[in-house]
């Protein structure tokens, strides 16, 4: 098969899974649908798998319905694009394996439905990374977010789930009609849509007012998306009350396709003369991605619901692929992306361990199931091997991303690898906490707080009806394998020979244009492809994070870290912080606007 | 029209947003969701416009003879009438069904999650 055939294929067959399942979920049994999405899963996998091949260290283009890339819409793949594509498809083919048992759902009118939303979620997705045109992009990533909504009200007997669906879907889609305005004012300087031919045109203007208020609104959804700080508070209250499959889907590879949207509208539009200038994009970001790392460690350490705890986890590491990006050379696209990938297969491997307690207790509550869940030696083992992985264990996958994201940031500004190491050694932190005082019973039971603005996760409704029923052993083979293909990641040069040329590709706007618009390549061979290996300073910065958050974790089970007093201005601090959190629709808008405004004035002041 | 489409748009965009921050009603906020969509609309409109042009409906035109509008901002603003449709429906659906189950639609009063 041709490029021209996949790269439609990618985004055709899980539309047409969905659409099957949909209408014949209704007529067959439930090993029927299951097979059914399992194959159209395997099937997509292949078929982004077969293209990752064929894009090696190139642009793979299709002209859709025939038209000229002028005219029509295109769909573009480079390694990155198509990697994070294949990512996509990788979660979902284990998200469907791990849910097979995992739903104990009567079959009749609703059968499919599940499956069919998963399928249909994949197909915004893949869409979304595989896109050349910035429109098609708006429109895919209406599709990912109605189909995330969806999922995330997934139970609606229980309030709690309808409260975070409907926080995310208004914060989300308000931030899609605001990039909505964007592309508005970019097709009204540019008359494209095309993202090279945008980048083309915008050559010819000078950068004014109009350049970065449309710049900020498209970055707007993508940054909500990206669960960017001050814009991220939907993200943890989603992730608490979705059905643990949609958050090993929405922190796995969702929340980074923002991140990869900013990266790809930056580069191909916005890099050159007429955009926003390198200098500033690279500041503005870095400031924006080290608030919300630290940010995010801080409110990840504070948590004791699982869920919330993984989902503010994803907040800081979120920050610093964010950092890895604004670099905007060759070397730190690299590291993100490999970064991005072990961070994906290790978040969703942490919330399928965590969809394990929920099914046996009917709770995700770090205090409340303390030592209770001894005799999952195994589901223990793995969680604590996910948390050491978070921390950037050498020579796991997550390590080496942030080994050469860090590395590079250090060229930039010397102080920045000590934000990816807090950051790593926080998140990491509070996993192993949570993992040694439930399945190991480290520690004496932790003290009530009847004080603090929490959510427990007590009493979470279990996500199947007989709990007395024994674990189906897919519940803990799927996290087994994401843990065993993010240490492949770490350990197997080729990823990160082939992303290291991706990045090298994805940084060059004049060859995408080029290849896009089928023009003439530009003469010379383009970025060289940076180099991606284990250098001594990774390791002993991925140990040095790693040590951090073993003996954070241990201080914190057996309570030797100092106890602040209510009035100590460090204990006033974070209580302000998580009051901000406080679960309001009002609240996250208004933080929304802040934001916004801020991106505006400082991109402003530095054109 | 000029500049006064594009500042209306923008107003219309503030005061939806205005409304959303305040709102104490669900149905409202959805409500609000749908005003901001219709900036989007003004604006698309707005950059396609071209005075004394007509619809680019070719059934009963000759090419080349009347100056047309973009039609391409029309398509766009068609799509997100179909997006937003979808999103509104489905936020009202789990409205409805908040209502059921919890008997308010007040988004102040969901203190489920905090923290």
């Amino acid at each position: 098969m041709t490029e021209a055939t996949l790269l439609p294929l990618a985004v055709a067959l899980p539309l047409l899974g969905a659409a099957l399942l949909a209408v014949a979920g209704r007529a067959l049994p439930r090993l029927g649908c299951d097979i059914l999405a399992t194959t159209c899963a395997s099937a997509e996998t292949a078929c982004l798998a077969l293209l990752w091949t064929r894009t090696d260290g190139h642009l793979a283009t299709a002209d859709l319905g025939g038209w000229p890339a002028r005219l029509g819409i295109v769909l573009a793949a480079d390694p990155i694009g198509a990697g994070l594509a294949l990512l996509v498809a990788v979660l979902i083919l284990a998200v469907i394996v791990y849910s097979w048992r995992y739903f104990d759902e009567p079959t009749g009118e609703h059968a499919g439905a599940f499956p069919a939303l998963i399928l249909l979620f994949e197909a915004g997705m893949a869409g979304f990374a595989l896109t050349g045109d910035l429109f098609n992009a708006f429109v895919f990533f209406e599709l990912m977010g109605a189909a995330a909504y969806a999922l995330t009200g997934y139970h609606i007997e229980d309030p709690r789930p309808l409260h975070g669906a409907l926080t995310f879907g208004i914060v989300t889609s308000f931030a899609a009609y605001c990039s909505l305005l964007g592309i508005g004012f970019l097709y009204a300087r540019t008359g494209e849509l095309n993202l090279a031919r945008l980048g083309q045109q915008l050559a010819g203007h000078h950068t004014d007012m109009l350049t970065v208020v449309a710049f900020v609104l498209i970055c707007t959804a993508l940054l909500v998306k990206a669960a960017a700080v001050p814009f991220h508070f939907w993200l943890p209250d989603a992730h608490a009350v979705a059905p643990t499959p949609v958050c090993m889907l929405m922190s796995g590879v969702m929340v980074e396709l923002g991140v990869y949207g900013i990266a790809r509208v930056y580069w191909t539009v916005f890099s050159g003369p007429g955009g926003i200038p390198h200098a500033a994009f690279r500041t503005t970001f870095t400031a924006l991605g080290v608030l919300t790392a630290l940010l995010g460690a801080l409110m990840c350490w504070q948590q004791r619901h699982l869920k919330r705890l993984l989902a503010f986890s994803t907040v800081s590491h979120v920050g610093l692929f964010l950092i890895g990006v604004a670099l905007l050379t060759p070397d730190g696209v690299a590291g993100t992306a490999l970064y991005v990938a072990a961070h994906g297969l290790v978040k969703a491997a942490l919330f399928a361990l965590a969809g394990v307690l929920l099914d046996r207790y009917g709770s995700v509550d770090e205090h409340g199931l303390h030592g209770r869940a001894r005799n999952l030696r195994l589901v223990g083992v793995l969680f604590v091997a996910g948390a050491l992985a978070l921390a950037g264990l050498p020579p796991l996958g997550t390590g080496l991303g942030k080994a050469l994201a860090e590395e590079d940031a250090a060229r930039w500004q010397p102080w920045l690898p000590a934000v990816f190491v807090t950051a790593s050694a926080l998140t990491g932190a509070a996993v192993l906490r949570a993992g040694l005082r439930i399945f190991f019973g480290a520690g004496p039971a932790p003290r009530r707080r009847p004080d603090q603005e929490e959510t427990t996760g007590q009493g979470e409704e279990p996500e199947i009806r007989s709990p007395q029923r024994t674990a189906p052993p897919t519940m803990t083979v799927v996290p087994a394998v994401l843990l065993a293909l993010a240490a492949c990641i770490g350990v197997l040069p080729a990823a990160a020979t082939a992303l290291a040329k991706g990045a090298a590709v994805f940084t060059d706007p004049a060859r995408y244009t080029a290849t896009v618009l089928a023009l003439p390549q530009p003469a010379g061979e383009g970025n060289p492809p940076p180099a991606a290996d284990w250098t001594m300073p990774g390791v002993l910065l991925g140990l040095l994070s790693t040590a951090l958050a073993v003996a954070l974790a241990t201080a914190a089970v057996h309570q030797r870290t100092p106890e602040l007093s209510a009035h100590h201005p460090a204990a006033r601090a974070v209580r302000t912080l998580r009051r901000l959190h406080s679960g309001h629709l009002g609240d996250y808008l208004a933080w929304l606007t802040v934001g916004v405004a801020a991106l505006c004035i400082a991109l402003a002041a530095q054109t | 029209m000029g500049t006064w489409v594009f500042l209306a748009a923008g107003w219309v965009l503030l005061t939806a947003l205005f409304g959303l921050v305040t709102s104490r009603n669900l149905i409202h906020a959805i409500g609000c969701l749908t005003v901001a969509q219709s900036s989007t609309y003004l604006l698309l409109l707005a950059v396609g416009y071209r005075r004394g042009a007509t619809a680019p409906v070719y059934s009963d035109l000759t090419p080349g003879t009347r100056p047309v509008v973009d039609p391409v901002v029309q398509a766009l603003a068609l799509t997100d009438v179909v997006v937003g449709a979808t999103v509104t429906a489905l936020l009202l659906a789990l409205t409805i069904q908040l209502h059921k189950r919890h008997h308010t639609v007040d988004p102040q009063s969901l203190t489920g999650l905090k923290g």
